[in-house]
């Protein structure tokens, strides 16, 4: 099936959940005005990233109006965007929902929160405990906020659960100038979104964030890669955007029949030897 | 050397982002700077009125009686080149009315009035035409702690912080800041014939080369001399960086309650911008 994928390449307000949500919601008629079948927005989209000791301040309930309101957009056009989750034991995770046809058909609770550095994550969130991938009107589809993409394991579970699309959302902050073309960071991620889908023979949709936060830039340069990992739409890189790409369903069964990896991945050969290096790691 | 050579372009198109975002959060859209006649100011001029446009940037030459006129020169020169609003301040009055109170006190005395005479005339200006103070201490100089505090090293946004000196001249280089600007030796100008590199003992090159490695690289020592940086040299800038932390730090406070500012009550700067 062909469909397009619009990528809301926004500037969130940190810490202010209403101009956020009117923000997203503008985004989203905007791609269902342009035909759009699907919008994926940043990680955190609904409030910003550097949030500290906000994070409590600006957490949704998956139950919320802000969530209700969404749900019924999504009769529309399907969404995929990131927020903070409270659960009903008072845990925050940085999560991302996956909205279609008027309810919640999957949330993704970042695995890998990112502690180093410039980011302090795992201070202010709770860590997500599964990657699970779930059924769509695009077919199976994988989700992973940011930093879980640098996790090997995560989009190879992804694809072994059956994804064949894999949406990052993201809040990468730039940095890194060198005497290069771009951004060390932006270098780095392009080439993991495109290795990623030549590897596992998926779509990749990477949406990232653009705008300044204390000082600290967000570079945007959000993707849609093919699932031979060909990059065929780019955001600007800085600035905001909307990237509407066309995807071509065709492509998916093409490339499975030309690069059949996933064919000829042997989970049963992966489970035995990760079995047994989790057993002797303790020895 | 790779690591400090940059691609200005890319670099160009963050900082001066960088400006026009971080001033327009604030709901203000005019920026302020002291203009010296060095090379950081000049620099700093180029990238605000880039990201503001020139009539939104008011720049303050401040000079003192000792100071040389080639630098308010320099910084006429800058302001004309960019169409940047203009404005001379003598500081001798103030400053002079002041040391007679203290007729013995040194040059580091003096020079670190003069720094923050300049720096309450900034913030002046700043409450009196709605703009923002642009900080123009780089990377090399904050690194060093070769500014004073509370003087030259305050701000309300600093463009250039993390960029270092060789950095900045490739910059000012690549945007047209006036070749005269940057090629005369860098001067703190509190007394004729002061450089920088004199003073310091060193120059900004040799510095940048060691620093990058040492913090951006994070370089051991055994590592710096292997890769042939002389032992007292590498010594001697550590010993700059860390006696010099307090002046990058904020004020610390004494604990007593759970919630202290900054240390359990964190909130990024951009709160609800």
């Amino acid at each position: 099936m062909d469909f397009t994928v619009a990528l809301a390449q926004i500037k969130p307000k940190l810490g202010c959940l209403d101009d956020n949500m009117a923000l997203a919601e503008a985004a989203i008629e905007k791609g269902i005005a342009a035909g759009a079948d699907l919008v994926v927005f940043p990680e955190l989209a609904l409030t910003g990233y550097f949030l500290k000791d906000l994070v409590p301040e600006v957490a949704l309930r998956l139950d919320s109006p802000q969530m209700e309101k969404l749900k019924k957009l999504s009769e529309r056009i399907s969404i995929a965007i990131g927020f903070v989750e409270v659960s009903a034991d008072y845990r925050f995770f940085n999560s991302a929902v996956y909205l279609e046809a008027g309810e919640i058909r999957h949330v993704h609770r970042k695995v890998y929160l990112p502690t180093y550095g410039l980011f302090d994550e795992q201070r202010y969130m709770a860590r997500g405990e599964r990657f699970r991938a779930f059924d769509t009107r695009f077919g199976r589809i994988g989700m992973l906020i940011c930093e879980d993409m640098w996790h090997l394991s995560a989009p190879y579970i992804l694809a072994m659960d059956g994804a064949m699309t894999l949406i990052c959302l993201s809040s990468s902050p730039g940095r890194g100038v060198t005497e290069s073309e771009g951004l060390g960071s932006a270098a780095a991620w392009q080439k993991l979104t495109t290795t990623t889908a030549m590897f596992l023979n998926c779509r990749v949709f990477y949406c990232n964030r653009v705008g300044y936060e204390d000082g600290i830039n967000f570079w945007g340069g959000s993707e849609a890669i093919s699932p031979s990992g060909e990059m065929t739409d780019r955001g600007a890189i800085l600035e905001e955007d909307f990237v509407l790409a066309k995807v071509d369903g065709g492509a998916l069964r093409r490339e499975r029949i030309f690069s059949p990896m996933m064919r000829d991945e042997n989970l049963a050969i992966t489970v035995k030897e990760l079995k047994r290096i989790d057993r002797e790691k303790d020895c | 050397m790779g690591g400090l050579t940059v691609n200005t372009k890319l670099l160009r198109q963050i900082l001066v982002g960088f400006v026009r975002d971080e001033v327009y959060k604030v709901g203000v859209r005019k920026g302020v700077l002291g203009l010296s006649g060095g090379i950081d100011s000049a620099l700093v001029a180029y990238i605000a009125a880039e990201a503001l446009g020139p009539e939104n940037v008011h720049a303050y030459c401040m000079p003192y009686r000792t100071s040389n006129p080639e630098s308010e020169a320099h910084a006429r020169l800058v302001a004309e080149s960019l169409g940047i609003k203009f404005k001379v301040i003598e500081i001798t009055p103030m400053i002079d009315a002041y040391f007679t109170l203290t007729p013995d006190a040194d040059n580091m005395r003096r020079g670190n009035k003069m720094a923050r005479e300049r720096m309450t005339i900034l913030y002046d200006h700043s409450a009196a035409v709605g703009g923002l103070v642009l900080g123009t201490s780089n990377k090399t100089e904050l690194l060093l702690g070769y500014g004073t505090l509370h003087g030259d090293m305050a701000s309300a946004l600093n463009p250039i912080g993390d960029i270092y000196k060789s950095q900045v001249w490739a910059l000012s280089e690549a945007m047209g800041v006036p070749s005269e600007v940057i090629e005369k030796k860098p001067s703190a100008d509190l007394w004729a014939g002061q450089t920088d590199e004199q003073e310091l003992g060193f120059t900004y090159r040799e510095a940048d080369e060691l620093l990058y490695r040492m913090v951006d690289q994070r370089m051991s020592r055994e590592e710096l001399v292997a890769a042939g940086f002389d032992a007292a040299f590498i010594d001697n800038v550590a010993r700059k960086v860390q006696g010099s932390h307090f002046k990058r730090r904020l004020p610390i406070i004494a604990k007593v309650s759970n919630r202290t500012i900054d240390r359990d009550f964190r909130y990024a700067r951009d709160w609800g911008k």
